[in-house]
């Protein structure tokens, strides 16, 4: 399974039409602690690059885009029962935000992987 | 606003060599984070936290030579000046004394927060110690220059370094590195050192912490922050955990929570207006803050804690029976208190602490109440009198 990567430094991982979505972990880092996050109910659809959930740190408010159209068909228990630190902890694996049901899955062609996500970071 | 470089401050590589999270703060390349800022916080709450502020102005406001006059009639004349501006008591300041104010315009608002002080060495008669906004500062010394022009000299020390040393360790770490005298200093009083070349110390900070604002030359400043850091009890903090101090403390961040709209009254400021100013009502904007004063407010600046976790920032508008009662002006997450706090302007029917309320985050509004500043306590340092 591969990991593709946005600009905004959202992660998405595809196993069959199920989606994983999360933040990156150079963007976990440049966040800071995570002191609040607001996930989408279960059902809802987005469109590619619209506002998804929110994450907050101390510092400052960040929207995390829908990186592939698609259905919420599930949010990480962890995140909704307040354990934030788990974004920080393992924002690409245990740390991941929702699950999506795509719809078309070629958007994904767009994305980066892994190793032009690493280029991008770099350049930043 | 000019589309330059932002400044390097004096002590750009000493930071550097710390962290790479900078950012452009009113025209300076400013460090704003180094562990973190929760941990950078919690440790300036428990220990001491070493914050550059260089960006900001501090400046002398100082007679013209051979002026002539000494002592108390000195003073009396340079801080009659400055009092056309600022609507605090400066002449009634004692030698070593300091004083929180604002310059207000002509309807009554705020163009700038600042600190006015009075030199203890009596060879300094007639000198004022004056620290501005970084935001206010050509500004705000514009202003001065203007209201003092052909009566007194101001002279910038913003080409200095003025660094912020904060927490309860603070007194313990000063005495030791720098003066075993500056234990005793009282909270909001100026001296001047002769170590690392000559410093210009005032007991104050923007944290709500024990502290001191410490001005050194550039060219003593790595020394004096090498020897502060090198005390196990002190690390330097960022201006991310600068502004979530500032708000436990219920300190106003000027452009933020004032601004040229906001009076003093309406910023639960009228302590740092003296009675012999409102009895003289001589000062700008005085018949809308006199007013005020009397009569109270039609807003209030208001502590707000919301009853859930999503912090409310600045911009959110606050609600009572879905209509709009006054906005946030500023709002974080608080680490003392586990959880989001806010300040905001409430109007004065909805300011009593207590009071619910309801804040549109993205939209949907949230339940919070309106609390006492600060939110957590000051620890400033005020010794015993009389003794």
């Amino acid at each position: 399974m591969t990991t593709r990567y946005t600009k905004d430094h959202e992660w998405v991982r595809l196993d069959g039409d199920i989606a994983t979505v999360g933040i990156s972990t150079y963007a976990a880092e440049q966040l800071g602690d995570v002191v609040y996050a607001e996930l989408p109910a279960v059902g809802k659809s987005f469109a590619q690059g619209d506002d998804m959930a929110v994450v907050e740190s101390a510092k400052t408010a960040s929207d995390v885009y829908a990186p592939i159209s698609g259905e919420i068909v599930e949010t990480n228990s962890e995140i909704t029962g307040e354990n934030w630190p788990i974004i920080n902890e393992a924002p690409e694996a245990t740390g991941w935000f929702v699950k999506l049901k795509v719809s078309d899955k070629s958007q994904l062609d767009a994305l980066m992987d892994e190793a032009a996500y690493a280029d991008y970071v770099k350049g930043l | 606003m000019s589309n330059t470089e932002p400044k390097k401050l004096p002590l750009d590589a000493l930071w550097r060599a710390r962290t790479s999270k900078f950012g452009d703060f009113a025209g300076y390349d400013m460090p704003l984070q180094f562990e973190g800022l929760i941990p950078e916080h919690n440790w300036t709450r428990q220990h001491a936290g070493l914050f550059d502020v260089s960006h900001m102005g501090p400046s002398f406001l100082a007679l013209p030579k051979g002026h002539g006059l000494e002592g108390e009639e000195a003073h009396k004349k340079v801080a009659s000046l400055i009092e056309r501006l600022v609507p605090a008591d400066i002449q009634g300041l004692k030698p070593g004394q300091v004083r929180y104010t604002m310059i207000t315009n002509e309807d009554g608002g705020v163009l700038d927060d600042l600190m006015i002080a009075r030199p203890a060495e009596p060879g300094a008669a007639g000198d004022l110690y004056i620290v501005v906004n970084a935001g206010c500062k050509h500004q705000d010394w514009a202003l001065i220059e203007a209201a003092t022009k052909d009566e007194a000299n101001l002279v910038r020390a913003d080409d200095r370094c003025l660094l912020a040393l904060q927490g309860p360790s603070a007194h313990v770490v000063a005495a030791t590195v720098i003066d075993p005298a500056l234990a005793e200093m009282s909270f909001m009083s100026v001296k001047r050192y002769d170590k690392f070349g000559r410093l210009t110390i005032t007991r104050s900070g923007y944290t709500g912490e024990d502290g001191y604002e410490i001005l050194v030359r550039a060219e003593n400043a790595t020394e004096l922050a090498e020897a502060l850091l090198a005390h196990p009890e002190v690390k330097p903090i960022g201006l991310g955990a600068r502004d979530s101090l500032r708000l436990e403390a219920g300190l106003c961040l000027y452009g933020h929570d004032l601004d040229p709209t906001t009076s003093p009254i309406e910023a639960d400021l009228a302590w740092t207006i003296q009675k012999r100013r409102r009895e003289a009502k001589d000062f700008p904007g005085a018949k809308r803050i006199l007013r005020e004063y009397e009569l109270g407010p039609d807003r209030k600046r208001v502590g707000i804690r919301p009853n859930d976790r999503a912090p409310a920032r600045e911009g959110v508008e606050i609600m009572k029976d879905g209509k709009t009662i006054g906005i946030v002006t500023s709002g974080g997450f608080s680490p003392v208190l586990n959880g989001p706090i806010s300040m905001g302007y409430v109007e004065a029917a909805h300011a009593e602490p207590g009071h619910i309320v309801e804040l549109m985050v993205r939209g949907v509004p949230r339940s919070a109440t309106i609390t006492p500043l600060p939110f957590v306590p000051h620890k400033y340092h005020r010794p015993k009198k009389g003794t």
